[in-house]
C-alpha cells in the first residue's frame, strides 16, 4: 500500500487569531441506520458511548459522533479502519444498515488557540460561545460556502472536517478568519 | 457662513487637528470632528449639487439621515462614492470629492436644468421621451444618465478587506442613545446575553446636545456611568460604529460594524457584516427631526434645527452667524438657547402657531429673542448660500413680506420615530395626531415562529418625546425583552413643558404655485410639492405608486427627511386622513452598507469554493488548459508548447485511438445504495430494470425527473446482492444524491435503503486505447483478461500495490479500464500508471478530447444532447428503456400526448456536405414561416466537433422526424446569414459494431 496523501500534505498557518493545521488522515466510517442498533452495535466495538443529538464521544483512538437521526460518524486509526468494518458487519449482519469507509473522502483541520471560536464564527452560522458549544459538542454546519462538521477535542483544540476537493478552499478561509484581531466577543 | 467657534464642542479634540481636502483644496478640522462638521468648520457650506436640477445645495443634518452631503471618499482601491458627510469620521489625510457637478462645485453647467424645471414636472422622463422608441437606448439614456449620475463606481479593485461574524444573542438592543442604554441596563443586569450596537462613535444619542439632565447630573455623567456599569457585565457587548441595517424573520438581524472607515489601511478589516440571531430585538433608534416646505428650502443654510445645535454643541461649529430658526414646535426654541449661548445671533424665531408661551419660548424672550409668532417663511433668498428669509403669515398666500437678513436658517417640522428596523420585518405603525407622526403599534409587533412578537421599541422610536418618558419606556422594554415587569426605580430626569406642535405641510399653507414649485420635498431625488399634486392631479392616489411616479423617497436615503412631509402633501391633495394614505415600504439596509460587507471573504481565490481531483496539482503542472465543470475544474486538454488546443485535442484522441489514453475520471458521482430495497429503489430511478443487474456487472442506466426528462445517466455497478453504487455525471453528483433521499425520506420512507456520496472517497482513473490491457498487465497484481474482466464487469484487488476496483467500462468506445482507488493514493497511482505506460506512448487526455470521441461513437452527454426538455425516446435510447417495469420516475410523464407526438425531435448525426464543423447550436429552417414570422426551424445541433479520427466534422443533433430522413440533407442558418448544408446520418460515426471496446 502506497502512503496515504492528505490532500494539502499538511498545510500550517499561524495567525494572529490561531494556528490552522492540515491533520494526517484518520480512519473514518460512514454509519447508516437504526440509531439504536449500529449504535449499540459500534459502541461494543469501540467503548464509544452512544451520543446524543450533536454530540460527540470519545474512547482511546475512537470517536463517535452524531451526524443525523439515523447517521454516525466513527474515527478510528487509520489502520483499524478494516478490523472496524469487518466486526460492524459481522455484528450487524441481521440488521438493515450501511458502513462504509470514507477515510480518505475528507480533509481534517484543527484551529486552536484563544482566537479559535472567533475564527469559525466568521465563518460558520453556529453559536460558537462556550456555553452553547463545548467539548462533546459535534456540528454539521457550513465554513463558508462549503459543508463541514466540527467539535472540540479533548485538548480543548477545535477539529473541523470536510471534503476533500474542497481541502484548499477551507484551509484559505480558515486562514483568512484566522489573521484577524480578536472581535473581543468569544472566549 | 459657517465657521469654527472660538470654543465647545464636546466630541473634537481642539490639541488634535487633522488635515483633508475637499475638491483638493486643503482644509483642516479636529479629531472627533465628522466629514460634515469640518466642512462647515471650513466655511465650506455649498457641498453639492442636486440630482436633476443641479441646484446647490449643503448639509442638512448631522447624521445617517443626511440628503444632500454625498462625497466621493478616497482614491484608488480605496475610493467609494456616495458617502454621507456626516457619518463619516474625520482622519488625518482625508480626500473628498464633491458629486454631480460640472465643471466644478460652484459653477455647474447642468444648472440651466433648474431654469427649465417647470418643463421637468413629475413623470417628465416617461412623457417625455416615449417617442421614437429607438432613441430611449441610443440617445436619451445615455444623456439623461450623464446628467443625472451620482457618484462615479471605483475603478481599482477594493483594497480592503471584510469580514462577517455570526452572533447569537438573547437579547439585541439597535441603538446607543439613552434608551438603548437603559433598555441594555435592564436586560444585561437579568442575566441575558446582550448585545448593543451604535451607529455611531459616541453612546448616549442626543440627550447631552438637549440639555437633559438625569438624576440632577447632565446626561453625559449618567451615560459615562451606565457605559461602565455595562462593561463590567460579561453578558454584555457592545459595539459603536456598528449599525443595524436590517431586521428579518426568525430574529435575524445584520449589523454593519464600520471598523476602519476612520483609520484606513490599518490592517484591520474595513467592515464586518454581524449575522445576529437574537431572540428578542429592542429598537432603540430614535427619532429623525422632519424638514419644513418652504419655498427654497434648499437653498445651502437652510438645516434642520437640531442639527444646527449638534454643530455648535458636538463640533464647536456655528453653521451660521445670523440664524433664523423657524419652526411649528417648542423643541426648535433649544436651538435658538443654543445658539445664543454660543455668542451667535438670532434674529427671529419664526413660529407658525398663534400661541406660543411655553418654558422654552419665553426663555428666548428673555433672552432677547424675537418671536413671530403665526408666522411662516414665505421664500428664501440667496443662490449658493441663504441670504435671507421673506417672512409671511402663515396661514396665507405668501403675498409680499418683510425680509429678514441671516446666513443660516434653522428648520423643524417636528420629530418622526425611527420606525424602520420595526417595520423591516412586519411591524405596524399608528398615526399620532399629538405629534404628527407615525410610530410603532406594539400591538401588531414583528411575530417569530412561536407566534410571538420578537420586536420591541424604546424610547424616541416608541414615539416617547420627553426623556422621563424614554428611560421608563426603555426599562420596561429591556425587561420585557427577559421575559420580565420592570420594577425597579427610574432615573429623574428635568424634562420642560412644551406645548403642543401644529402640523404644518405647505408653508406658507395657502402658498400659490409658484412658490410650491420651489418647496423641496425629497433634495437628494430633487421632489417638489408641485410634484406630488401634479402626481395626485394625475391620479395617482397610491402613495406607492406617487412614490414611483415622482421618485419620492427612492434616493439612496430612502426618504428620510421626505417621507412623512411627501405622504402628507399627497394625502392632503387627496382630501384623505394621512393614516388613510399610509406609509411606503421600509426596507434594509436602514442605510446603504459596502458590497465589500456582503461579500466577506467571498473574493478573489476564495470567491467561490474550486474542487479539486487527487491529481489536481499534476494537472496543473503538466500546463493543462483546465475548465470548469460544476466546481470542478477539469483539464480540457493539455497543450504542448506551442500547440493549440485544437492541436492538442487532434493529438490526444489519435494517440489514445492509436495506442493509449489516460483520464482523471475522479470527478464522477459515485453513490453507494445499500439495502433490501436497493434494487426495488433503482428501478424506480432508472428508466432500465437494475434488480436484474448481476453481483460484479456493470449497467448503463438513463434517469429521468417526474416530468420525464432527462436528468442524468451513468454506469450501475452491483457490488453484492444489497448493495449498488450508481455513477453520475461530474456536475450531477450531489443533486442526484438528493433526488434518492427525497424520494427516501419523503415518497418511500418505508423501504430499507441507504445512501452514502462517497463521490470524494475515491480517485478514478481512465486507461483507454488499444495497448489498455497490456498496461493493465504491466501493472499487474490482477488478472484483467477478457475472461477474467469482460467488458461491462468490474474486479476488485491490487493493481501496482494499490487497493482497487476495476471496471470494464468505455466511453470512447475502446478497450477501456476505470479504476477506482482511494483518493489519498490515487496520486501515486496515476503517477504509476504514467510511469509504467510510458512504454506504450500514454497520453493524458482531456475533456474535449473525452467529448470528441464520446461524439464519435454516437455517446450521448447530458447537457448537451439533453437541456430539460428532452426525453430518452428522442434520443434513440428506448433499448435503455424497460417495458417490463410497472413503473419508474418519469414514466407516466413520458406517456403524455406530447411526449409520444411523432414529431418530436429526435437525435441523429449530421455531416457537413464540405466536411466543416457546424456551429454549435445552429438550427435547421424548414419551409415557411411561424405565426410570429419567423422562418420554421425543424432540428437544431447538440453536439458538433472536427473530428481526428475521421478527418472531417461530425455532429449530433434533435430533427424532426430525424431518424426516418436518413441523407436527407439540411439547410442549417448561421449567424451571419449563410445556409451551411448537412447530410442526416447515422450518429454512431466510428466502430458502429462496438469491436474494438469488446475485445
Amino acid at each position: 500500500m502506497s502512503d496515504v496523501q492528505p490532500a494539502l500534505g499538511g498545510a500550517e498557518f499561524d495567525g494572529a487569531g490561531a494556528r490552522v493545521v492540515e491533520m494526517p488522515p484518520k480512519g473514518m466510517i460512514t454509519l447508516r441506520g437504526s440509531p439504536d442498533e449500529i449504535g449499540a452495535a459500534v459502541a461494543d466495538a469501540t467503548g464509544c458511548a452512544v451520543p446524543g443529538q450533536r454530540e460527540i464521544t470519545f474512547e482511546g483512538e475512537f470517536a463517535l459522533g452524531w451526524m443525523s437521526p439515523d447517521e454516525f460518524l466513527l474515527m478510528c486509526p487509520r489502520d483499524e479502519v478494516g478490523t472496524c468494518l469487518k466486526s460492524l458487519g459481522e455484528t450487524l449482519a441481521g440488521s438493515h444498515h450501511l458502513a462504509v469507509d470514507v477515510s480518505d473522502a475528507r480533509a481534517v483541520f484543527s484551529i486552536a488557540g484563544p482566537g479559535a471560536r472567533e475564527v469559525l464564527a466568521r465563518l460558520c452560522p453556529v453559536d460558537l460561545a462556550s456555553t452553547a458549544f463545548g467539548p462533546g459538542e459535534i456540528r454539521r454546519s457550513r465554513i463558508a460556502q462549503v459543508p463541514a462538521a466540527f467539535w472540540i477535542d479533548a485538548n480543548d483544540d477545535i477539529k473541523l472536517i470536510c471534503f476533500r476537493s474542497v481541502a484548499r478552499y477551507a484551509f484559505d478561509v480558515l486562514c483568512g478568519a484566522a489573521k484577524g484581531e480578536p472581535v473581543g466577543v468569544l472566549r | 457662513m459657517s465657521i469654527r467657534l472660538e470654543s465647545g464642542g464636546r466630541l473634537i479634540d481642539r490639541s488634535k487637528p487633522l488635515g483633508f481636502t475637499f475638491d483638493t483644496n486643503p482644509m483642516q478640522g479636529y479629531a472627533g470632528d465628522t466629514l460634515a462638521s469640518a466642512l462647515l468648520g471650513s466655511g465650506q457650506v455649498l457641498v453639492n449639487r442636486s440630482y436633476k436640477y443641479h441646484r446647490p445645495r449643503g448639509i442638512v443634518a448631522s447624521g445617517a439621515e443626511e440628503p444632500n452631503a454625498l462625497v466621493g471618499l478616497g482614491q484608488g482601491g480605496r475610493f467609494e462614492p456616495d458617502q454621507r458627510a456626516t457619518t463619516t469620521e474625520l482622519f488625518d489625510g482625508l480626500i473628498a470629492m464633491s458629486q454631480n457637478a460640472w465643471p466644478s462645485l460652484g459653477f455647474d453647467a447642468m444648472a440651466v436644468n433648474g431654469w427649465f424645471s417647470s418643463m421637468m414636472p413629475a413623470g417628465f422622463y416617461y412623457k417625455t421621451f416615449l417617442w421614437p422608441r429607438s432613441f430611449w437606448k441610443h440617445v436619451y439614456e445615455p444623456v439623461i444618465r450623464d446628467a443625472a449620475a451620482s457618484g462615479l463606481p471605483p475603478k481599482e479593485p477594493d483594497a480592503d478587506l471584510y469580514e462577517h461574524f455570526y452572533a447569537f444573542v438573547d437579547v439585541l438592543i439597535v441603538g446607543g442613545g439613552i434608551a438603548g442604554l437603559q433598555a441594555a441596563l435592564v436586560a444585561g443586569r437579568a442575566g441575558a446575553r446582550v448585545l448593543l450596537i451604535e451607529q455611531t462613535a459616541h453612546w448616549g444619542g442626543r440627550a447631552p446636545v438637549d440639555g437633559v439632565e438625569i438624576d440632577g447630573q447632565p446626561a453625559d455623567v449618567w451615560i459615562a456611568d451606565t457605559i461602565a456599569a455595562l462593561q463590567a457585565m460579561e453578558n454584555v457587548t457592545l459595539r459603536a460604529r456598528c449599525m443595524g441595517a436590517g431586521l428579518y424573520d426568525h430574529g435575524f438581524a445584520l449589523g454593519y460594524e464600520r471598523l476602519s472607515d476612520h483609520t484606513p489601511g490599518d490592517g484591520r478589516p474595513r467592515h464586518r457584516l454581524w449575522k445576529i440571531r437574537a431572540g428578542r430585538i429592542v429598537t432603540a433608534t430614535g427619532a429623525i427631526e422632519r424638514p419644513l416646505s418652504f419655498a427654497g428650502n434648499d437653498v445651502p443654510g437652510v438645516m434642520l434645527a437640531s442639527a444646527v445645535r449638534d454643530y455648535v454643541v458636538n463640533f464647536g461649529v456655528a453653521p451660521g452667524r445670523r440664524t433664523v430658526v423657524v419652526t411649528n414646535n417648542d423643541d426648535a426654541y433649544r436651538t435658538a438657547l443654543v445658539l445664543i449661548d454660543a455668542g451667535l445671533e438670532v434674529p427671529a424665531i419664526v413660529d407658525v402657531r398663534e400661541r406660543s408661551d411655553g418654558p422654552l419660548a419665553r426663555e428666548c424672550v428673555r433672552r432677547g429673542v424675537r418671536a413671530e409668532t403665526g408666522a411662516a417663511v414665505m421664500k428664501v433668498k440667496g443662490g449658493k448660500q441663504v441670504a435671507g428669509v421673506m417672512l409671511c403669515r402663515a396661514n396665507g398666500t405668501g403675498g409680499a413680506g418683510a425680509l429678514l437678513e441671516c446666513d443660516c436658517v434653522a428648520m423643524s417640522g417636528g420629530w418622526s420615530p425611527v420606525v424602520h428596523l420595526w417595520s423591516h420585518c412586519g411591524g405596524k405603525l399608528l398615526w399620532s395626531d399629538e405629534y404628527a407622526h407615525f410610530y410603532p403599534d406594539p400591538s401588531r409587533a414583528p411575530t417569530g415562529a412561536d407566534g410571538a412578537p420578537f420586536v420591541s421599541t424604546a424610547g424616541a422610536a416608541s414615539g416617547c418625546m420627553a426623556s422621563g418618558e424614554v428611560l421608563a419606556d426603555a426599562a420596561e422594554k429591556g425587561a420585557a425583552a427577559v421575559g420580565a415587569a420592570y420594577s425597579g426605580d427610574l432615573p429623574q430626569t428635568n424634562d420642560i413643558e412644551e406645548l403642543p406642535m401644529q402640523p404644518v405641510w405647505v408653508m406658507p399653507t395657502g402658498a400659490l404655485p409658484e412658490l410650491r414649485a420651489k418647496m423641496f420635498l425629497d433634495f437628494q431625488n430633487d421632489v417638489k410639492v408641485s410634484d406630488v399634486q401634479l402626481a395626485a392631479q394625475e391620479g395617482y392616489e397610491s402613495v406607492e405608486l406617487t412614490k414611483r411616479y415622482t421618485t419620492l423617497g427612492m434616493a439612496n436615503d430612502q426618504g428620510k427627511l421626505s417621507n412623512i412631509n411627501g405622504l402628507a402633501v399627497l394625502s392632503q391633495s387627496l382630501g384623505e386622513a394621512i393614516p388613510q394614505v399610509g406609509t411606503t415600504t421600509f426596507r434594509p439596509p436602514y442605510q446603504p452598507i459596502s458590497f465589500g460587507s456582503i461579500a466577506g471573504e467571498a473574493r478573489g481565490g476564495t470567491f467561490q469554493p474550486l474542487r479539486r481531483t487527487p491529481m489536481h496539482d499534476w494537472h496543473e503542472a503538466a500546463g493543462a488548459y483546465l475548465e470548469p465543470v460544476g466546481h470542478w475544474k477539469r483539464p480540457y486538454c493539455y497543450p504542448k508548447p506551442g500547440e493549440s488546443h485544437a492541436e492538442a485535442v487532434a493529438r490526444e484522441v489519435k494517440a489514445t485511438r492509436a495506442s493509449l489514453g489516460m483520464l482523471d475520471a475522479s470527478t464522477l458521482g459515485k453513490i453507494v445504495v445499500k439495502g433490501p430495497d436497493a434494487g426495488r429503489f433503482l428501478d424506480m430511478l432508472y428508466t432500465n430494470k437494475m434488480s436484474t443487474l448481476k453481483p460484479g456487472r456493470c449497467r448503463y442506466g438513463l434517469m429521468c425527473n417526474e416530468n420525464g426528462f432527462l436528468m442524468d445517466d451513468g454506469v450501475v455497478a452491483r457490488l453484492d446482492d444489497d448493495t449498488f453504487l450508481c455513477h453520475t455525471t461530474s456536475g450531477g453528483a450531489d443533486h442526484v444524491h438528493g433526488h434518492m433521499e427525497d424520494w427516501l425520506q419523503c415518497e418511500w420512507w418505508d423501504w430499507k435503503v441507504w445512501t452514502v456520496n462517497l463521490t470524494e472517497q475515491y480517485g478514478q482513473i481512465a486507461i483507454v486505447g488499444p495497448n489498455a490491457r497490456k498496461l493493465m498487465e504491466s501493472l499487474g497484481g490482477m488478472d484483467v483478461s477478457k475472461e477474467a474482466l469482460p467488458f461491462m464487469g468490474w474486479v476488485e484487488g491490487e493493481l501496482a500495490g494499490f487497493p482497487v476496483r476495476v471496471y470494464r467500462i468505455s466511453f470512447s468506445g475502446e478497450l477501456s479500464y476505470e479504476i477506482a482507488v482511494p483518493a489519498g493514493q490515487a496520486r501515486a497511482l496515476w503517477d504509476a500508471v504514467l510511469a509504467d505506460g510510458a512504454a506504450f506512448g500514454i497520453t493524458p487526455y482531456g475533456t474535449e478530447a473525452l467529448h470528441v470521441m464520446r461524439a464519435e461513437k454516437g455517446f450521448i452527454m447530458i447537457g448537451d444532447e439533453t437541456d430539460g426538455t428532452v426525453i430518452p425516446q428522442d434520443l434513440g435510447l428506448d433499448w435503455a428503456i424497460s417495458k417490463k417495469k410497472d413503473d419508474y420516475l418519469g414514466k407516466r410523464a413520458q406517456e403524455r400526448s406530447f411526449m409520444t407526438r411523432d414529431d418530436r425531435w429526435k437525435l441523429v448525426g449530421l455531416e457537413t456536405l464540405d466536411g466543416s464543423v457546424l456551429p454549435d447550436g445552429i438550427y435547421a429552417v424548414g419551409e415557411g414561416e411561424n405565426a410570429n414570422g419567423q422562418r420554421n426551424t425543424i432540428g437544431r445541433v447538440t453536439s458538433t466537433y472536427h473530428s481526428p479520427t475521421l478527418g472531417k466534422g461530425i455532429a449530433m443533433g434533435l430533427v424532426a422526424h430525424g431518424p426516418e430522413r436518413m441523407g436527407e440533407v439540411l439547410k442549417f442558418a448561421a449567424t451571419d446569414g449563410a445556409m451551411i448544408e448537412a447530410r442526416i446520418v447515422d450518429p454512431v460515426f466510428y466502430d458502429p459494431d462496438g469491436e474494438k471496446q469488446n475485445v
